[in-house]
């Protein structure tokens, strides 16, 4: 099947049933998005799908109905995405595993709501596990990224 | 972490005979037995000046990192020690983690292991260290544990950095026919001021690494310092902001194969009836192999793709042996307390006369309860996963490890070959918290490479099979008696604390050949090394027989002993009357480094001020790995049920090498040790564990998250770990503020069985 993944077309010789995680990681050798529970209970997998933040772990690769972004298509021309620059400034990641579906969660909700309160950052991230605790790091790198995202940088 | 059993006795003998006659130990590089690993292997035109520093012509330096980066920064607090005396920019450097072998001993791993409190400073106690840092040695134990890596490496890395920058430079002064005290050093060159000449460290590193070491290189003075002391960019940071493929989960190699496990539902236990017929007839499988290790029994899947050997897995027959252990928590828990109630166990600690004090108690002077903790899982971020060839008779292998030695005698011994035809490669770990050290998720990718004519195998193991198969924190009980004198405080206090033994299990697995050792220190970690001052004052461990494998989880035996400690004296303050914070500061008027933690995290939280009506906040306190930490937990009566808001925590950590790590790792074990208290446990029926994923076995998120504050002061003269020690008064600090705020003593872990959390 055919696929847009961070701007290039592909073919995915798969199962329709095989989630998309599996694909873009064995198949598509997009290892971005990672692997952590299998049941979109930690959104470690978390990509984009048509602009909407979806749990890759649990989405048969036959329903994907758009271009799929990851953490790998992100930045921009060498330029890194203000919410990956933010991450960078806060010095957020620790073990850095779930930090891929952190910031694709981000960038989503920065996309939807250019200035969230603490109240958004709960809800929109609530679905990103992160044993590390990088929470507070996390929630002060949304709002920096805000930030940069109007300030245009 | 001594698990060397009877060798470390035996080492102890020629160690403190080696001691007592003045033996002099010399600069690690001069002494050490093992020589440099990364001579076989450098490029054209590299240089290597000891077992840390590669510099190329083009000046490319590279520092080996030899330790696990597991999300605590040592990455970057190592390179930063070379960096530092060899004056280059933390930018300017590679950083790798370097080959498995034992030049990269850690010898501050096992320098605790000993009986002897962080705070004993006496001879014997001195003696211990250096013997325990000395076995590491001699068994060349390159490991990421015990919160020793920046102890282990303070002095060693920084020695590695000034003798290469020496020689450097007198190489230089040879080139340039000038003193080589004319020469300055910066940015990586050379500097020859008087002339304007330069040279790099490249251009000289080849002519450099021919001399002779210098035998005692002169180190900074903590005042010159210009990178250690200060917050630096993690030299990780880059690859984690972008998805960069540094995981072992993310190893990719020509011909890669893919595959998973099943593994036995009942630990230790054997296939009684299989049929394979159906998985292996699965699309994409490619063969299914039998696993049987020093962990137990299984199955290896191995297919196209993951998702093809995940689904083979499902599909796999089998019947198993019956447990060897008590096959569900209740009768687990009756064993742990007729451990309780037995005269057997070992006394780790005994001043003054504890029978005595208690014969003549009057019963209201007297304050008794019994604490418990569930078995805990890891549940670290990345699955466990190791990649394997073998081909030719010699083994590659990819895992994120924290014990790469191990890592690799094992898996010889598993394929009957030598050490030397194994290579283990570590790449960055997806989270480890202790789970890492273990060798299982290794020796199932090596089992299976061995069916794979020669094709490499990436083996990922899923959730539930990583949930389920875990070497895990053990359930543990205490049973704790105070006495109280007239002013309030307790002049008696007994403990004895019933767990299964975290080394005899780790034996078993890693050092099968040994015997197990006799008295396990970490059953009685964080309870019988406190520093409190109390004229009778016993803790007795008992060494429980239960066989579920269980293992070191951040923090070790300290994860339960702060709670049973620390909720107990909570119970004491309040039987006494006495303020909490005011208590520890009288018990510890011995020891200044513990009462300026204390009286840090009361300021910070406010402590003397009464909080408004429906908050509260607890108090604890732990000294574990060699540093001193006070949290103030402060939690509220919501309409969704308890909400944690905020965490003070202040901590001693003798010389913080980067204050902006340290501070996120005080965070990081806190929500490590809140998220078990509030909700985890690992519970057993019919011998199987019966949590299987985040949905039964969750952490805090983000919208529980608090807001933290941290002190971190220097105070006392050794330094201490950091990756653990904020995790043991977590637990305890949220139980005495939930106590506060409800008047419910939970004894029993985790809380959420008695209260609800927002």
């Amino acid at each position: 099947m055919r696929l847009i993944v961070d701007g290039k077309p592909m073919e995915i010789d798969a199962d329709p049933d095989m989630p998309l995680l599996w694909a873009l990681r064995d198949i598509a050798g997009k290892t971005g998005p990672k692997f952590g529970c299998g049941i979109a209970m930690c959104g470690a997998c978390t990509v984009h799908v048509g602009g909407v933040a979806v749990r890759s772990c649990s989405l048969p690769l036959g329903d994907v109905d758009g271009e799929v972004l990851t953490i790998e298509g992100l930045a921009q021309g060498g330029k890194l995405h203000p919410v990956q620059q933010a991450w960078l400034e806060e010095q957020v990641a620790q073990c850095g595993y779930c930090q891929a579906g952190q910031i694709m969660s981000a960038v989503a909700l920065l996309d939807q709501v250019a200035e969230p309160s603490d109240a958004d950052i709960d809800e929109a991230m609530a679905g990103n596990l992160c044993r590390c605790g990088t929470y507070p790091r996390i929630r002060a790198a949304i709002k920096k990224a805000a930030a940069l995202k109007t300030a245009g940088i | 972490m001594s698990r060397l059993g009877k060798i470390t006795r035996r080492a102890l003998l020629f160690g403190a005979a080696a001691v007592a006659g003045g033996a002099a130990f010399g600069y690690w590089y001069v002494a050490t037995p093992y020589s440099n690993p990364l001579e076989g292997d450098l490029a054209d035109g590299e240089a290597t000046f000891n077992p840390y520093v590669k510099i190329a012509a083009d000046n490319t330096i590279t520092v080996i990192a030899p330790r696990a980066e597991m999300g605590q920064g040592i990455s970057t607090t190592l390179a930063a020690l070379v960096a530092e005396e060899l004056d280059v920019p933390l930018e300017a450097l590679t950083v790798e983690h370097g080959p498995a072998s034992w030049a990269y001993y850690n010898a501050a791993m096992l320098e605790e292991g000993g009986a002897s409190a962080f705070y004993d400073e006496s001879t014997t106690a001195e003696i211990m260290r250096s013997v325990m840092g000395r076995v590491s040695k001699v068994f060349g134990l390159q490991g990421t544990g015990g919160s020793s890596s920046t102890r282990d490496g303070f002095v060693k890395m920084r020695q590695a950095g000034a003798a290469a920058r020496s020689m450097l430079v007198a190489a230089a002064a040879a080139r340039l026919k000038v003193p080589a005290g004319d020469l300055k050093t910066s940015a990586g060159s050379i500097v020859h001021e008087a002339s304007g000449r330069s040279l790099t460290y490249g251009e000289v590193a080849l002519d450099a690494a021919k001399l002779s070491p210098p035998a005692d290189p002169p180190l900074k003075d903590r005042s010159a310092w210009t990178l250690l002391g200060k917050p630096q960019q993690r030299v990780d940071m880059l690859a984690k902001v972008t998805g960069a493929p540094i995981f072992g989960i993310d190893v990719t190699l020509p011909d890669m194969l893919f595959g998973t496990v099943k593994l036995s539902p009942r630990f230790w236990a054997a296939p009684t009836k299989v049929d394979l017929a159906a998985a292996g007839k699965m699309p994409g499988v490619v063969k299914i192999v039998p696993l049987a290790t020093n962990y137990g029994h299984g199955f290896g899947i191995i297919a196209q793709n993951t998702w093809a050997a995940f689904k083979a897995a499902e599909a796999i027959e089998a019947e198993w042996d019956a447990p060897e252990y008590p096959p569900d928590s209740a009768a687990i828990a009756k064993v742990l307390s007729d451990g309780l109630a037995s005269p057997d166990g070992f006394v780790m600690r005994d001043d003054g006369n504890v029978d005595t004090a208690f014969a003549d108690a009057p019963r209201e002077k007297v304050v008794e309860a019994d604490y418990s903790v569930p078995y805990l899982a890891h549940a670290a971020m990345e699955p466990m996963n190791a990649t394997a060839r073998f081909k030719d008779g010699v083994l590659d292998l990819w895992a994120g490890n924290q014990g790469p030695t191990i890592t690799r005698r094992l898996c010889a011994d598993a394929l009957g070959i030598e050490p030397d035809k194994v290579t283990v490669h570590t790449p960055s770990l997806g989270g480890g918290f202790g789970r890492r050290i273990e060798v299982d998720f290794s020796l199932c990718a090596a089992l299976m490479a061995r069916e794979a004519d020669g094709r490499p195998v990436k083996v990922v193991w899923t959730r539930e099979q990583d949930m389920r198969h875990d070497a895990y924190r053990p359930a543990a009980a205490g049973r704790l008696q105070a006495r109280l004198g007239d002013d309030g405080l307790p002049v008696a206090l007994d403990m004895k604390i019933s767990a299964p033994s975290i080394m005899a299990s780790t034996v078993r697995r890693l050092f099968p050949s040994m015997s197990a050792p006799g008295s396990d220190r970490t059953i009685v970690d964080g309870a019988c090394n406190q520093p409190y001052t109390i004229p009778s004052y016993r803790v007795t461990g008992i060494a429980a027989p239960v066989t579920v494998p269980v293992g070191s989880w951040r923090s070790v035996g300290c994860s339960f002993n702060g709670f049973f400690h620390e909720g107990f004296l909570d119970e004491i303050a309040v039987a006494g009357k006495t303020d909490p914070v005011e208590l520890r500061r009288r018990l510890m008027a011995d020891f200044p480094a513990a009462v300026k933690v204390v009286e840090k995290a009361a300021e910070m939280s406010g402590w003397g001020t009464p909080p408004p009506a429906g908050k509260a906040k607890g108090f604890a306190f732990t000294l574990s790995f060699g540093s001193w930490v006070a949290e103030v937990v402060q939690v509220a009566d919501t309409p969704d049920g308890i909400r944690i808001e905020n965490v003070w925590i202040a901590a001693d950590v003798g010389t913080a090498l980067d204050p902006g790590i340290i501070e996120a790792q005080l965070v990081s074990g806190a929500i490590y040790g809140l998220s078990a208290a509030m909700g985890q446990e690992i519970t057993f029926a019919d011998g199987m564990v019966e949590q299987s994923n985040f949905h039964d076995f969750d952490a805090m998120r983000m919208p529980q998250c608090p807001r933290f504050e941290v002190a971190i002061l220097e105070n006392f003269h050794r330094m201490g770990g950091v990756g653990e020690i904020g995790t043991p008064p977590a637990a305890p600090a949220l139980a005495n503020a939930v106590f506060a705020l409800t008047g419910k003593r939970i004894r029993a872990l985790p809380l959420a069985k008695e209260v609800t959390f927002a």
